[in-house]
């Protein structure tokens, strides 16, 4: 039994200062009992000789300085794991909330884990078909890649993240990904969409979903994310699974990071986000991947809303830095009704020069993705033209590309939500588009690409 | 050591930082173990008999009470052979050993050292007994990978002395390989030599630089050339390729060492290097470009403090490489990440902050990084040079220059690269905008362009850059009056500096031909494009029309040029520069 101390001094936002104490530890799991016999969880930020100072996951409402008893517990905190964690929903501390009974521990893990040593690291390389066009042909995801979602407040990325997680397999297999789910500091309608939607297709019972909303204990979110990887790690490495990891919204976690970095006042970096920000999110963000001589993956879909969709903001700013790429939605897209509103020409992944191609796709991808872009972008240099001159001041060349931009975002990006379209379908729409176009702009596809794919008598020639 | 050992007890422990009392007589920048755990940390502050301590590894578990050892040594590095082809993490562990110990994550306090104890290297010597040697001169040669002898080198601050003993064979590394009678004694040499990471190896002098260091990128080598013994910087927002153009010069640059640093970047970017260096040709060796790559990683994810520490171990081994007198080149990705490491631990120190939270005093650091690069007269005999290039790619926040790491970093560097989002987004790649970059050592390499690409080479340089400086302002007017208000000589400027863009500075670091291109082609292909926009401009002036000009037949096989391969690349070099004079002649008769 741990001692306990009664020798709260200071109470300040999520943080107490605990005096007289001995035998304290760094990143020490404690146990917080307030006067009317709550119990509430907190981890050391800083040990001293004979003074902590402790972040409380469950906020200090209700505290007070004279009854409430602190305990130490000589270990960091762990999370119990057994395969029988699939299809259980958990809350952001890791307790079950789904009526079932607590998980009988195969092992506890710490949740901070470790870094994965890059000597250990496989590459990237295996093509995931999540059925949507816009992120298929155009920013491939693959297995072990780490692939954000930037959007904004009021668009559709619960949607799209549902959706890859409903759809996504990897081509040539049929086994389906376990997804681990995470919800921070969302509200409860967005996190119900989720269950709903993975409850309805049955991918719950392959799911693990942690659930910290909105009304939830702020600083908690810290460790929900973390409670969600350790688990994916398990899965992964050691049960030899595919993982999807979905995790929203990112925003509200580099939140409750600022909110202890300001209690605990730190020199501030950039808006009033701690200096640390970019180690912190890369100790979750770099906990995606794939390792040398075992079965599984974990790839990250997180997902985060960016203020004022200003993608220079601190937070998609450092996320972008440490992750491999973003999808970035457009509320221009959204606006003119295109689901989903990707926007291709400033969403990248950058792993996927690796993952498409012959054996892994096919063997035009590349040269589509490269020429459909290319093209999309000239056409809507052409709608910003015409924007200012007026349409009829486009050369019919522009206008042909106006057309063609406007189609390409009609049946290409857009798309129903639960239409999941093969890689093969994505490309075909691709070549029927381009086949709207004169083959001599067409400059990045090979001719052996066009003898096989253009579909036959519609590519006019040159125009005058 | 084991006399002046010093043990404290922890009295504090926040993070990364681990304050000890009773530390009275340890030195600054001594490594220490810390803990039960014996986790590797550096004294970076002392205060009486307390120290502050940067601890490598992760703290969590670690408390008050628990025991710190001093060693009495600095942190170092071990040098010798078998630094070529390995990857270490920041403090100099090699990471292949630290999974064959612990798997496939890394856990704490484990030790390994950064040399191989057990491996045999054949060691020939080329000085004989009774000749007199001091600091820096070499004793003999170690065949370390197929492509580098490695040098055995009198430590530097060893005594001056005549060699006693010195034989041919093979040693491990810490055998004494050689004896020297000194006034003080006999010294051993062996292989494996230490140096401190803070300190600058010594050298006889600096010299200015004179030859570029060739890369292989058009954009670099003609517009903004780094020289050999040169530093630049290649600031950029995310995505807007640092990593690539990092990539390209520690594949492509004509260096003879590469030593890579990727400090706090992606775990697979690294993974990426180590499967593709060893599948990569060296076009100037013919072997794979692993045996001249030394590989430091400390990813985003690793502690914090043994990143603030990569950067010093890269750069020791560097310079010890140079001192060998090679060419070495160094690459540092990212220096941001190095600053930010700075600053957590200088904000746990609870010093001052300068601004934006980063201490003030880190233009001086950065300053001293750097400065450790440069072309230098080597200590010991025989006058030899050797040259350490460094090249820093900065992430500044949401892509904004005035940030204080670009700006102290732009006060030190002489070549910057500025990335831009905007060439990113139109997928014009390496996207280093030409309007705002700089090389400081474009005049004082002239002399060596015109002498050995092309006695015309710097002036086309300058007409290139005249071009693409007067699109510019001439985009500016279409942007207000559109294209109409322009005349015939405008719009053919127009059209070459947009050749100059698409079929110059374009290049594809993912094309099999692109990747690199030599000093001929790239001199070729400037030349083909000035050629036909002399000759577009001649036959303005005799009234043929422009749009004839632009449908010119040579222009697909000027845009064509750079995926010419290199072999074929003279012939065809001659059979555009005819052509355009045919048209030219065939258009005014």
């Amino acid at each position: 039994m741990p001692l306990e101390y009664t020798t709260i001094t200071q109470v300040s936002g999520p943080l107490i200062v605990v005096e007289q104490v001995s035998e304290v530890h760094f990143d020490e799991l404690v146990e917080i009992e307030t006067g009317d016999g709550q119990v509430r969880r907190g981890r050391v930020l800083e040990a001293a000789e004979g003074t902590a100072l402790v972040q409380l996951f469950e906020g200090t409402s209700g505290l007070d300085v004279r009854s409430s008893k602190v305990r130490f517990l000589g270990r960091v905190l762990e999370i119990p794991v057994s395969p029988d964690i699939l299809g259980r929903v958990f809350d952001g501390a890791g307790n079950p909330i789904d009526g079932g009974p607590r998980i009988i521990p195969d092992k506890r893990l710490d949740i901070s884990g470790n870094p994965i040593n890059p000597f250990a690291r496989a590459y990237p390389s295996e093509f995931i078909q999540t059925g949507i066009s816009s992120i298929d042909c155009m920013n491939p995801l693959v297995r072990g890649q780490k692939l954000p979602i930037f959007s904004g407040a009021g668009l559709p990325h619960a949607q799209i993240a549902a959706q890859i997680a409903r759809q996504a397999t990897v081509l040539g297999t049929k086994d389906p990904f376990a997804v681990v789910f995470g919800a921070l500091g969302i509200t409860f309608e967005e996190a119900d969409y989720f269950l709903t939607s993975f409850r309805a297709t049955g991918a719950l019972d392959r799911a693990v979903v942690f659930t910290n909303l909105a009304n939830d204990p702020v600083i908690e979110r810290i460790a929900t994310p973390r409670m969600a990887l350790t688990v994916a790690e398990y899965l992964a490495f050691e049960l030899g699974m595919h993982v999807l990891v979905i995790l929203t919204d990112m925003t509200n976690y580099a939140e409750a990071l600022r909110e202890v970095s300001a209690a605990r006042k730190e020199v501030p970096g950039r808006r009033g986000y701690p200096g640390y920000m970019y180690t912190d999110l890369a100790s979750i963000y770099e906990r995606a991947g794939r390792i040398h001589g075992k079965p599984g993956s974990i790839t990250q879909i997180p997902i985060l809303t960016m203020p004022e969709d200003d993608k220079t903001h601190p937070i998609p700013d450092l996320t972008g830095y440490i992750t491999e790429g973003q999808i970035i939605l457009s509320r221009e897209l959204h606006r003119s009704g295109i689901y989903p509103p990707v926007d291709i020409s400033v969403s990248l992944s950058r792993l996927k020069d690796k993952g498409i191609g012959a054996g892994k796709t096919r063997e035009d991808h590349a040269d589509v993705l490269n020429q459909l872009s290319d093209v999309y972008d000239r056409g809507k240099e052409a709608r910003e033209l015409a924007v200012i001159l007026g349409e009829a001041a486009l050369t019919e060349n522009d206008k042909i590309f106006l057309r063609f931009a406007d189609e390409f975002e009609k049946t290409f990006i857009n798309q129903g939500a639960n239409e999941n379209r093969t890689i093969e379908q994505t490309l075909d729409i691709g070549w029927h588009l381009m086949s709207l176009l004169p083959q001599i702009e067409l400059k990045r596809l090979s001719q052996a690409n066009i003898d096989k794919y253009m579909p036959r008598g519609k590519a006019p020639e040159k125009t005058s | 050591m084991a006399e002046n050992q010093i043990t404290g007890r922890i009295t504090k422990v926040s993070g990364p930082l681990v304050v000890a009392s009773g530390m009275a007589g340890c030195r600054m920048f001594d490594v220490v173990r810390v803990g039960d755990n014996n986790l590797i940390g550096e004294v970076i502050e002392l205060k009486d008999d307390t120290a502050s301590i940067q601890v490598y590894e992760e703290t969590s578990g670690v408390g008050p009470g628990e025991p710190v050892v001093s060693t009495g040594v600095p942190l170092s590095v071990e040098l010798g052979p078998g630094l070529i082809g390995s990857i270490f993490d920041g403090i100099q562990r090699p990471l292949d050993v630290l999974a064959d110990m612990a798997g496939d994550f890394i856990s704490r306090g484990l030790e390994a050292p950064g040399l191989d104890r057990e491996k045999k290297w054949h060691f020939v010597p080329s000085v004989e007994v009774g000749q007199a040697v001091s600091s820096g001169d070499i004793i003999g040669n170690v065949q370390e990978s197929p492509v580098v002898v490695h040098k055995v080198l009198v430590p530097p601050g060893a005594a001056k002395g005549t060699v006693k003993s010195i034989s041919e064979g093979e040693f491990t590394v810490t055998d004494a390989v050689c004896v020297l009678e000194t006034g003080q004694g006999d010294y051993e040499i062996t292989l494996l030599q230490r140096w401190p990471v803070r300190m600058p190896r010594p050298v006889k002098g600096k010299l200015p630089p004179s030859e570029p260091l060739i890369t292989g990128q058009r954009i670099i080598d003609s517009f903004f050339p780094i020289a050999k013994g040169g530093t630049a910087c290649v600031p950029g927002p995310f995505g807007s390729g640092k990593t690539v153009i990092q990539h390209q010069l520690a594949k492509w640059a004509n260096a003879e060492i590469i030593v890579y640093i990727g400090c706090g970047e992606r775990g697979n970017e690294m993974t990426d290097v180590l499967l593709e260096f060893p599948e990569l040709i060296d076009p100037g060796t013919g072997r794979p470009l692993m045996e001249r790559t030394i590989l430091v990683a400390n990813t985003s994810n690793m502690p914090v403090a043994a990143r603030e520490a990569s950067i010093y171990t890269g750069i020791t081994i560097a310079e010890y490489y140079r001192d060998m007198g090679y060419d070495v080149a160094l690459m540092a990705d990212s220096t941001s990440r190095w600053a930010e490491a700075l600053r957590e631990i200088s904000g746990r120190l609870e010093e001052m902050p300068g601004e934006e939270g980063y201490p003030a005093y880190l233009g001086s650091r950065l300053s001293e990084f750097y400065e450790r690069a440069g072309k230098a007269q080597l200590i010991g005999s025989g006058g030899r040079c050797g040259a350490l290039s460094a090249i820093g790619a900065v992430s500044p926040p949401g892509g904004d220059l005035s940030e204080p790491v670009t700006q102290s970093t732009l006060r030190i560097v002489k070549v910057f690269w500025g990335l831009d989002d905007r060439l990113a987004a139109r997928k014009h790649f390496p996207a280093i905008n030409w309007l705002n970059s700089y090389s400081l050592y474009a005049d004082r390499l002239d002399p060596y362009f015109r002498e050995t690409v092309g006695r015309d080479f710097p002036d086309m340089r300058d007409e290139a850059m005249a071009i693409l400086q007067e699109e510019d302002e001439l985009l500016e007017i279409v942007r207000l009056v559109g294209l109409d208000s322009l005349s015939d000589r405008q719009r053919m400027i127009l059209e070459t500096a947009k050749s100059l863009r698409e079929d110059f500075l374009y290049q594809s670091a993912f094309h099999e031909i692109d990747t690199y291109c030599s000093q001929e082609k790239q001199y070729g292909i400037l030349k083909i494009i000035l050629d036909f926009h002399h000759t577009g401009m001649g036959l303005l002036e005799k009234g043929v029309k422009l749009e004839t000009i632009l449908e010119m037949k040579i222009r697909e096989r000027i845009a064509r040029a750079r995926v010419v391969p290199e072999d074929q690349w003279p012939k065809e070099f001659e059979s555009i520069v005819a052509a355009v004079r045919d048209e030219s002649r065939y258009e005014t008769r």
